[in-house]
């Protein structure tokens, strides 16, 4: 048997959630091939943050699965997949600290440690801040911490829960440049967002969700351009907004 | 090491303080005393918390060794008990030579008495005394009778404050610093006489108890370097305690 | 008997630097402080593990822990004392009218303390950090050593409460210590004995004695722990 080298491509089929008999997600299916920026659209309540959560194993499906091509999503020892989530988390500890107790969780041994993480906070543009309270940071750059966080762990596929939803435009479009890097360099990206200008600037495809059901998985040019479905027509056009 | 339980007359009025170094300097033994009510402190020899107990109430003292949990009761010393009231003195009894008629005399004008009420040597002499004064306490007790249920020094605390009569060791009297209005009453008749006893652990009962350097202290204690001790231990030129280890029948 | 008796007496003690005395500050500190950290180590890591974890019945150990906070002192050492004398099931270890017995005693005051406030931060701190944790793989007790530091400082004011209780109790020290002069005599028994003797003065001095040493202990630590606190954020 060949040693499986990704853990990707993500099939996830019939996925559902429940909670008190309440259906918040039901027969999702889609798979997630390397590469790319997967844009995860739809209104209020439609179950985006929590397929992201499911996809991550932070929560147990209800029915399906979610199923990595390798490892159940770890390879060598090392959790492939890494999430960033809507609001920051901080340790309060400074931002060397968090990026230590990171890798340290996800068993990073202590010689490789200190020079990943002086990649990480080089990288992303906190170098300088590299002693500051992590929780001090302006929200900009928690959010970046926290990307260069996930990224420093060596991840496959970065899940990222509406990365920009409390951030100005000028941080905004620091994040985004960020993400698109890391598309390049070939990390697999999916991440929510109800700005459907930002989806329609980074992401090569769209997921859209709509109460529970995934109602168009298409190009990013193609949902745009050409909606199949009347309730992304009406999505697009503000009918059904939040 | 060994553990003493004693009474808080011995421990508050000093006593032990003065004598205990001579002791220990002597045998090299460091003795730790533990100071309860006499009730207690034979409790707490009879679960075998102790090694020795030095207490003062004969008839309890004789029940603990014939109950087999002491191995002798031996003769150490006496002190008097006094009775102590305020100085303007509402029952009129300063001077009085019967110490029985005194307490008939505060019982019949209910002026307040404060009683240990802690099963302590002190509380059953006065528990005696009611007796002798032919007077059933459980009877005639009202709110001019105030049980604490507490030490020496906090019976002699709580008569200061409220005016109230006590009995009281006079060591513990001697030692105490927060008179205010009280003063001795009546004092000298022979019903006041208060003798202690000390007593060994039986290791027999309790075979942890550290029987032989138990012996050493209490044949100190008895001897004539222990009994000088006790006899030379005086607070403002008085002395507390008379030693009588070889008094007969004491 | 005035505060001016009081304070002379107070300050007699300090300067005068009485063997006697300095050894009775000497054992009051190293008994509270004993159990203060006896009570840390247990309490720190159950606290967190109460925060952390659902199981049924959690709410009902709550509820129990949270009322352990006004356990009597009086009521601890009694326990404590049947079970350590020679009586009881523990009387072989001989602990009772010891130091250790003391220690034992307050670390049953403190702990509870210990516990429901470790357990109260921690479960917020929990909240926050829940899904970052579970993401990199520290899920159950393997979340615990994270949540303890990083709640350090709120943690450092519930050692400092039982410190408090524990500095300030005397039923259960005198209970099980016995209050045996230059052994088991702690602040807050020989306060109990010198009211007792009636020596007013030097009791109450023994209090501004004790009281000074708390709040400097508090200072110390609130100090420290406003630095530390400023530096993480």
């Amino acid at each position: 048997m060949q040693a499986q080298s990704s853990v990707l491509p993500l099939s996830v089929s019939d996925l559902g959630f429940e909670t008190d008999g309440r259906a918040l997600l039901s027969g999702v299916s889609f798979s997630l091939p390397q590469g790319g920026i997967t844009a995860v659209v739809g209104p209020n309540g439609a179950g985006k943050s929590l397929l992201l959560r499911l996809c991550h194993g932070l929560l147990t499906p209800s029915s399906g699965t979610v199923r990595w091509a390798a490892g159940d999503g770890v390879l060598g020892g090392r959790k492939r997949h890494a999430m960033v989530f809507q609001k920051p988390v901080m340790l309060r500890r400074s931002v060397r600290a968090n990026m230590d107790h990171a890798l340290a969780a996800a068993g990073w041994d202590a010689g490789s440690r200190a020079e990943r993480s002086q990649a990480a906070l080089s990288r992303f543009g906190l170098a300088a801040l590299a002693d500051r309270p992590a929780r001090l940071l302006s929200g900009g750059e928690q959010q970046r911490l926290a990307v260069a966080r996930a990224w420093a762990l060596a991840p496959e596929v970065i899940f990222l829960d509406e990365p920009c939803s409390n951030l100005d435009p000028g941080a905004t479009v620091r994040i985004e440049a960020m993400l698109a890097e890391l598309a390049a360099e070939g990390v697999t990206l999916m991440m929510t967002t109800h700005d459907l200008a930002q989806a329609r600037r980074s992401a090569g495809r769209v997921l859209f969700l709509d109460r529970g059901d995934l109602v168009e998985d298409a190009s990013a040019e193609t949902f745009f351009d050409a909606p199949r479905t009347a309730q992304a027509r009406a999505f697009l056009r503000g009918d059904l907004l939040w | 090491m060994i553990t003493v339980s004693s009474t808080t007359s011995t421990v508050d009025s000093g006593l032990f303080d003065s004598i205990l170094p001579l002791f220990s300097a002597r045998f090299g033994i460091d003795v730790r005393v533990v100071a309860q009510g006499t009730g207690q402190a034979l409790d707490t020899a009879r679960r075998g918390d102790a090694d020795v107990v030095l207490v003062h109430a004969r008839a309890a003292e004789e029940k603990f060794v014939a109950e087999g949990f002491g191995v002798a009761r031996k003769p150490v010393m006496y002190n008097d008990f006094v009775l102590i009231g305020p100085k303007a003195d509402p029952a009129g009894i300063k001077g009085m030579s019967d110490v029985a008629q005194a307490f008939a005399k505060i019982a019949e004008k209910r002026i307040p008495f404060v009683s240990r009420g802690d099963r302590s040597g002190t509380h059953s002499a006065e528990l005696a005394l009611w007796r002798a004064a032919a007077l059933d306490v459980e009877a005639i007790r009202g709110p001019w009778y105030r049980e604490i249920g507490q030490g020496m020094g906090a019976a002699l605390n709580v008569a200061g404050a409220m005016g109230a009569y006590v009995l009281s060791d006079r060591g513990t009297w001697l030692g105490f610093k927060n008179r205010g209005d009280l003063d001795i009453l009546v004092e000298g008749d022979r019903r006041l006489f208060n003798q202690y006893g000390v007593i060994l652990v039986n290791p027999a009962k309790h075979p942890h108890v550290k029987a032989a350097e138990g012996q050493i202290f209490i044949d100190w204690l008895a001897g004539p370097e222990g009994q000088r001790a006790i006899g030379d231990y005086k607070i403002g030129g008085r002395p507390v305690f008379v030693p009588n280890a070889d008094a007969p029948g004491a | 008997m005035t505060f001016t008796d009081a304070l002379a007496a107070a300050l007699d003690l300090v300067l005068g630097l009485d063997p006697r005395f300095t050894e009775v500050v000497g054992l009051s500190l190293r008994v509270t402080l004993s159990a203060v950290f006896l009570a840390a180590v247990i309490g720190l890591p159950l606290g967190a593990l109460l925060g952390i974890a659902r199981f049924p019945g959690r709410s009902g150990v709550i509820v129990l822990v949270n009322a352990m906070m006004g356990l009597p002192p009086v009521v601890a050492g009694l326990l404590l004392f049947l079970l350590l004398s020679r009586s009881g099931p523990l009387g072989s270890l001989g602990l009772l009218f010891t130091p250790g017995a003391m220690i034992a005693a307050q670390t049953l005051l403190v702990l509870p303390i210990v516990v429901a406030l470790t357990r109260q931060t921690v479960e917020d701190l929990w909240t926050e950090y829940r899904d970052h944790l579970h993401s990199l793989g520290m899920t159950g007790a393997r979340a615990v050593p994270t949540l303890l530091w990083d709640a350090r400082f709120a943690l450092a004011t519930a050692l400092l409460a039982g410190f408090g209780r524990a500095s300030a109790e005397v039923g259960a020290v005198l209970i099980v210590g016995g209050n045996i002069a230059g052994y088991t005599r702690t602040m807050t028994t020989a306060i109990a004995l010198e009211t007792s003797k009636g020596d007013l003065a030097l009791a109450l001095g023994l209090g501004f004695v004790l009281l000074v040493l708390t709040l400097f202990v508090n200072g110390a630590a609130y100090g420290a722990s406003r630095i530390g606190a400023r530096a993480a954020g």
